[in-house]
């Protein structure tokens, strides 16, 4: 089996689907990591009835491996699965999925968080929300930026 | 022919998704510059200080060369996951 599983996806995916497909016949990784995140019903201030995802076709993807790749260089790692989805989203639909395994907790949960956030800030995504008052694009957050700062290695 | 592409907001601003340049080569700051010129209208919206630019879908810096069947593309700062 492949270790990296890379998927921009356009249809809905179930998480206990992607999370046994990182614990099948794997039994030599004994700690798993998941990150999910789904639409929200608000977003700076404003009622949230759903979302739109924008991508850049061919950068994505080289994005997302990029971001996979720097994270087996730092820890020692089994699988890494990545599912991202695109098009419209009902609130409550789940926009990312992330899972990692290794032999230890430690790598597993430090590769889970920096692939969420390197993604967050380089991986070519936009969200177009939509609400009562109509349709906004997502701003970017500075508290993104931030967060990247920590996974500095120079 | 160098083939530029507009994402998000950036794209909606515009009312297109992509240009197509020929006979060009610069800078990604200089393909700006020239669609700034061919399209006055496009200024406010281009040169908006969030603007992001990637050469070859990866991201670029102004001075990153543009060359002959190059994809530039230009767009806000990203907001997935």
């Amino acid at each position: 089996m492949k270790l990296d599983y890379i998927k921009v996806c356009g249809a809905p995916f179930a998480v206990p689907v992607e999370y046994a497909a990182l614990r099948s016949a794997n039994t030599s990784d004994g700690a798993c990591a998941v990150f999910a995140g789904s639409v929200r019903d608000y977003n700076a201030g404003a009622d949230v009835s759903g979302l739109t995802l924008e991508h850049y076709p061919g950068m994505t993807e080289e994005s997302l491996r990029r971001i996979v790749a720097g994270a087996r260089s730092r820890w020692q790692l089994g699988r890494v699965r990545l599912l991202h989805r695109t098009g419209p989203l009902a609130v409550g639909e789940d926009i990312l999925f992330v899972g990692v395994t290794s032999p230890h907790r430690q790598a597993a949960f430090a590769a889970c968080h920096y692939i969420v956030d390197r993604l967050k800030t380089e991986a070519p995504f936009w969200k177009l929300e939509s609400g009562a008052a109509g349709e906004r694009w997502v701003a970017a957050r500075r508290s993104d930026r931030r967060e990247l700062e920590k996974w500095r290695t120079d | 022919m160098i083939q530029v592409l507009f994402f998000a907001r950036l794209r909606a601003e515009l009312g297109t998704a992509e240009h197509r340049l020929h006979g060009f080569s610069g800078s990604v700051e200089e393909v700006r510059a020239q669609l700034c010129t061919l399209f006055p209208d496009w200024r406010a919206a281009l040169q908006s200080a969030d603007i992001q630019a990637a050469v070859n879908r990866e991201i670029a810096a102004s001075s990153t060369p543009v060359r002959d069947g190059d994809e530039v593309a230009f767009f806000p700062p990203v907001t997935g996951g």
